[in-house]
């Protein structure tokens, strides 16, 4: 029998310090057992001499230093795993809360992973469809990528997400898919929005949602990105699907996490997030991925909302650092009213180049892209320059320019939510728009990729 | 038992044991039932404080912990080429035959091979006198290089015995003064192996890419930073530099990076060609790899690492070019450790000792005279990247940095961002190599070479200020010549800065075209402002047919590029020429 400690001396915060206890062990879980016969999980911080630093997930409220025991599990905090979890819901910890019975366990996993050995890495160049040209003609996606959306309060980060989830396709594979979902203190509406969205699809049969919502206890929230990603990777290694999952929002998660720093007192990194911010970071988005010799694979669209939507706050600056690039989506594309609002000049996919051109998408996407940029980048200098000076002060070169920043915002970036666009036509509607400026200005397309895909467009 | 330790705390990848038997600062330590892998950091009365190199949890007070009595070494000997270590040179390959996909715990596994044979060719002879890092003999360690067995470090005196055929690293190969030698050596990561004399340095590392070669170069024993945001390509110079920089050795360091980068580099650069000798790549390049989301203590010591197996060549007399990115991960595990310690923090948290860490480390690189009698002369190069939080150069992390090392490409989030790569700001960007290296140019590319760099620096630098002018009131109130100054430093820019790293021909120019490129350019700078001063309007000179071609020319091949660009020269001068003609 494990032993019961009534031996708490301390209680600060989501922080519970206790003594006498032995044969404690770093990282171990343990119960918190309430006078009341409540009973809540702690996972052991720090273990110095006999005395233990434990951080209780469901909060502290309620707890007393006389009454309150402690009872350590042995093992670290782990998740049950069986084909039977996908269709369900869980909570932030795991815990079934769809009304359905209990998962019974195939086996079991520590929820912390083990980093996956870069020998055993298979880099990602399978080009994702995901209908979105913003993102599949300019920062394309790809299995086993890590690709962030920063938002902001208030833009449509989730309604674009939940577009990716539905559309989401491999040309001509026909592998078995699945949508992990992890949900750190979103409200009740957008998880909903969520839920419904994947129950209108039928996609919820192949579908695991872990969900902690706004009011739910914020600690728990440390756990959920973990729980979410060691079902992803027993889905993708162990039953060989491709598993697209989205943790939402992960600015909630950070914060957690710098509430039980401060309350360890520890020596504060940049606006008082801890300074491991990036190793702990690290430590969930590199599970994303492929491994040589195994079918599936894990790809992890994060999604932050940049508080007042500064992309150098630390929370953006640090998944950048991390991610294999970003989406960021623009308040002022938002305001007019084009959706989705993804801002194609900040935003990047390192992968890119892997994944597109000739045996992936189309020979002349490389080259199409960057003019793409090159000419949209061109164009909104225009604009800027227009409010100084006026458009009577433009050339006829600056006046096109202008006009291809318009008819590239309204046509290519802008599409419907239900708007499932083939990679083709992604790549015509480019050419059509490069149409509209001259030869010379296209430096970065070669004549043969001008002659064959360009040139019916242009003329 | 008596010859262990106890644990007594475990916080993260710090644990504080008592009385482990004659520990000492800096040794390695085994520590738990599974043995893993830690380094004493900090001693105070019985009780010493270690760094774990693998993941702590399930470690409990009271856990066993061992000494092994010697500082944290890697070691050194064939087989270190065409590899792939973790940051405590642990063979990753090994570790995936012994855990699986997933990395493990407390495995000890050899660096080094230990049963593969190598061919020993004998150099020195029975009866010759050495010393410490003179050349015993030769093995073949790849196709591309041959490692030379020098004396190991403490040894000398006369050679009893010299063998030849086949060996093992550990197999005795020589005998010196009645000691036996075999191949491998062991050296402490943390101690800097020494030169004989260093020297100052007077050759460039040709790395094809235009910008830095031309304007910002480096020079083969110097240093130089690259900081810059996420997103503005510093990776991708600094693969670029690994490729294609004419170093015989590339150590890269993987520091605290994404784990799909260094997959990226496992599955590239086997497939890679060596410009010179059509070799893959590989088989001069050592890959250090710790990503992320492998234990911070293991990225501390990656860089160290990476530095020691990187002076064990320079020590050959080859020329080694370090990569290490990010040194700023790196300094995060160096903060994340001193804040476990307790210590004082200084700024931003970082440890106030971090500008003398990074100058310990930076100052590991030089051009010099090898130990050894032959008087061979071997460089380290380092170039480390910095991930400056933000952006903001202002950082300690980029400040102590700059403090130290010699060249420094800006990389600009505002180039990045209009798709200008690789995106060096050349306005803030500098190198103080220029004057130790003009004689090399001149000898070997050209006379005018540092002409026309001033130039072209000149030019666009005058741009940044025009440019300033334009946004207030537009192009057509600058004079004539202020209008060619734009239009030319504009084909600098786009015809001669921008360089696709993905382009077969592009993304990699030797030193011959990049000067005739340059060179082209200026010229329509040189006889635009003749023809402007005998009247011809600046619009007629935007307009020669040349400029197509001189927006096309980085794409010409190496082998035509002599040729064609004198011939673009010429055509610019006669276009010219004819509006010039006119005029009048």
């Amino acid at each position: 029998m494990t032993k019961d400690y009534q031996t708490i001396t301390r209680i600060a915060g989501p922080l519970v310090i206790a003594d006498k206890i032995e044969g404690a062990k770093f990282d171990e879980i343990c119960d918190i057992e309430l006078p009341s016969g409540e009973t809540r999980t702690g996972q052991i911080l720090e273990v110095d001499g006999d005395k233990v630093l434990v951080q209780v997930f469901q909060g502290t409220e309620g707890l007393d230093i006389k009454n309150t025991k402690l009872r350590l599990k042995g093992r670290g905090l782990e998740l049950n795993l069986s084909p039977d979890i996908q269709g369900r819901i869980f909570s932030g910890l795991g815990d079934p809360i769809d009304k359905a019975p209990q998962i019974i366990p195939e086996l079991k996993r520590d929820i912390n992973g083990s980093p996956i050995n870069p020998c055993a890495r298979n880099y990602p160049n399978d080009f994702i469809q995901t209908g979105i040209s913003a993102i599949d003609g300019l920062n394309t996606l790809s299995r086993g990528q890590k690709l962030p959306i920063f938002s902001g309060s208030g833009l449509p980060h989730a309604r674009l997400a939940a577009q990716i989830a539905r559309q989401a396709k491999v040309l001509g594979g026909k592998d078995k898919f699945a949508v992990v979902f992890g949900a750190m203190g979103i409200t009740f509406e957008e998880a909903e929005f969520f839920m419904s969205n994947l129950r209108k699809t039928g996609a919820i049969e192949n579908s695991v949602l872990y969900i902690n919502l706004a009011n739910d206890p914020a600690i728990e929230r440390i756990a959920t990105p973990r729980v979410a990603l060691t079902a992803a990777e027993y889905l993708a290694f162990d039953l060989g699907m491709h598993v697209l999952v989205i943790l939402i929002d992960m600015t909630n998660y950070c914060e957690s996490l710098r509430e039980v720093s401060a309350a360890r007192k520890e020596v504060p990194g940049r606006r008082g997030y801890p300074g491991y911010l990036y190793t702990d970071l690290a430590s969930i988005y590199e599970r994303a991925g492929r491994i040589k010799d195994k079918k599936g694979s894990i790809t992890l669209i994060p999604i932050l909302t940049m508080p007042d939507d500064d992309k150098t706050h630390p929370i953006p600056d640090l998944t950048g650092y991390i991610t294999e690039g970003q989406i960021i989506l623009d308040r002022s594309l938002d305001r007019k009213k084009i959706y989705p609002p993804i801002d194609p000049l900040p935003s990047l996919s390192r992968l890119r180049d892997k994944a597109i051109g000739e045996g992936k998408t189309r020979e002349d996407q490389p080259a199409l892209a960057n003019q793409l940029f090159a000419a949209y980048a061109r164009g909104r200098e225009v604009r800027e320059l227009v409010v100084v000076l006026g458009e009577a002060a433009l050339n006829d070169t600056d006046k096109l320019y202008l006009k291809f920043a318009e008819q590239f915002e309204n046509r290519f970036i802008n599409q419907g939510e239900n708007d499932n666009r083939s990679i083709i036509q992604t790549l015509d509607l480019g050419w059509e728009l490069l149409s509209i400026l001259p030869r010379e200005e296209l430096k970065r397309i070669k004549d043969d990729m001008y002659e064959k895909y360009g040139k019916n467009k242009t003329s | 038992m008596i010859n262990e330790g106890q644990i007594i705390k475990v916080a993260g990848p710090l644990v504080v044991a008592r009385n482990i038997p004659n520990a000492r600062m800096a040794d390695v330590v085994k520590v738990g039932k599974l043995g893993l892998i830690g380094e004493i950091i900090e001693l105070k009365g019985d009780s010493a404080s270690i760094q774990v190199y693998e993941e702590t949890a399930g470690l409990g007070v009271g856990d066993p912990v061992i000494s092994t009595g010697m500082p944290l070494s890697v070691e050194l000997g064939p087989g270190l080429l065409n590899s792939i270590f973790d940051g405590i040179q642990r063979p990753l390959p090994e570790l995936l035959k012994k855990t699986g996909d997933f990395i493990g715990r407390g495995i000890a596994v050899n660096s080094l091979d230990r049963n593969k044979k190598w061919d020993f060719v004998p150099k020195a002879k029975k009866g010759d006198k050495v010393s410490t890092g003179g050349i015993l003999g030769t093995v073949a360690e790849t196709s591309l290089i041959e490692q030379k067995i020098m004396v190991p470090p403490g040894v000398s005196g006369t050679i009893d015995e010299i063998k030849k055929g086949s060996f093992t690293i550990t197999d005795t190969i020589a005998k010196i003064s009645g000691k036996n030698i075999c191949m491998l050596q062991l050296w402490p990561v943390r101690k800097p192996r020494p030169f004989a004399q260093k020297l100052p340095v007077c050759e460039p590392l040709v790395t094809g890419q235009r910008i830095i070669d031309t304007l910002f170069s480096l020079a083969k024993g110097g240093t130089a930073a690259i900081p810059g945001p996420f997103g503005s390509g510093k990776t991708v110079v600094q693969h670029q530099l690994a490729k294609w920089a004419n170093a015989d050795i590339v150590i890269f360091v993987g520091c605290g990076e994404r784990g799909n980068e260094m997959t990226d580099v496992l599955i590239e650069f086997p497939e890679l060609k060596d410009p010179k000798s059509g070799k893959p790549i590989m088989e001069r390049t050592v890959l250090i790899a710790n990503t992320s989301n492998m234990p911070i203590a293991a990225r501390e010591a990656s860089i160290y690492t990476g530095a020691t197996i990187a002076e064990y060549y320079r020590d050959m007399g080859y020329s080694v070019s370090l990569s290490a990115d990010s040194t700023s991960r790196w300094a995060e595990a160096l903060r994340e450790m001193s804040g476990r310690l307790e210590e004082m923090p200084g700024e931003e948290g970082y440890p106030a000792y971090l500008g003398a860490r990074l100058a310990d480390f930076y100052e590991r690189a030089g051009y010099g005279i090898c130990l050894g009698t032959d008087e061979r002369r071997g460089s380290f190069t380092i170039v480390g990247s910095v991930s400056p939080p933000g952006g903001d150069l202002s950082e300690p992390v980029v400040q102590n940095t700059l403090r130290i090392v010699k060249v420094f490409w800006a990389l600009d989030y505002s180039l990045a961002y209009k798709r200008h790569f690789p995106a060096i700001n050349w306005l803030i960007s500098y190198s103080l190599y220029l004057n130790s290296l003009e004689n090399y140019f001149q000898k070997e590319v050209a006379d005018d070479w540092g002409q026309l760099r001033g130039d072209a620096l000149r030019l666009l630098s005058e741009e940044a200020e025009l440019e300033e002018i334009v946004r207030l009131v537009g192009e057509d109130a600058l004079s004539q010549r202020e209008q060619l100054v734009l239009f030319v430093t504009k084909s600098i820019r786009e015809d001669f800065l921008y360089q696709s790293a993905f382009d077969p021909v592009d993304q990699y120019t030797s030193l011959k075209k990049q000067h005739l490129l340059l060179k082209v350019i200026l010229t329509l700078y040189g006889e635009g402002l003749c023809a402007i001063e005998s009247g011809v309007e600046i619009e007629k000179i935007k307009n020669i047919s040349a400029m197509a071609k001189v927006a096309r020319a980085r794409f010409i091949p190496e082998d035509q590029a002599p040729k064609e660009l004198a011939d673009l020269e010429g055509l610019i001068k006669g276009e010219i020429e004819s509006l010039k003609g006119a005029v009048k």
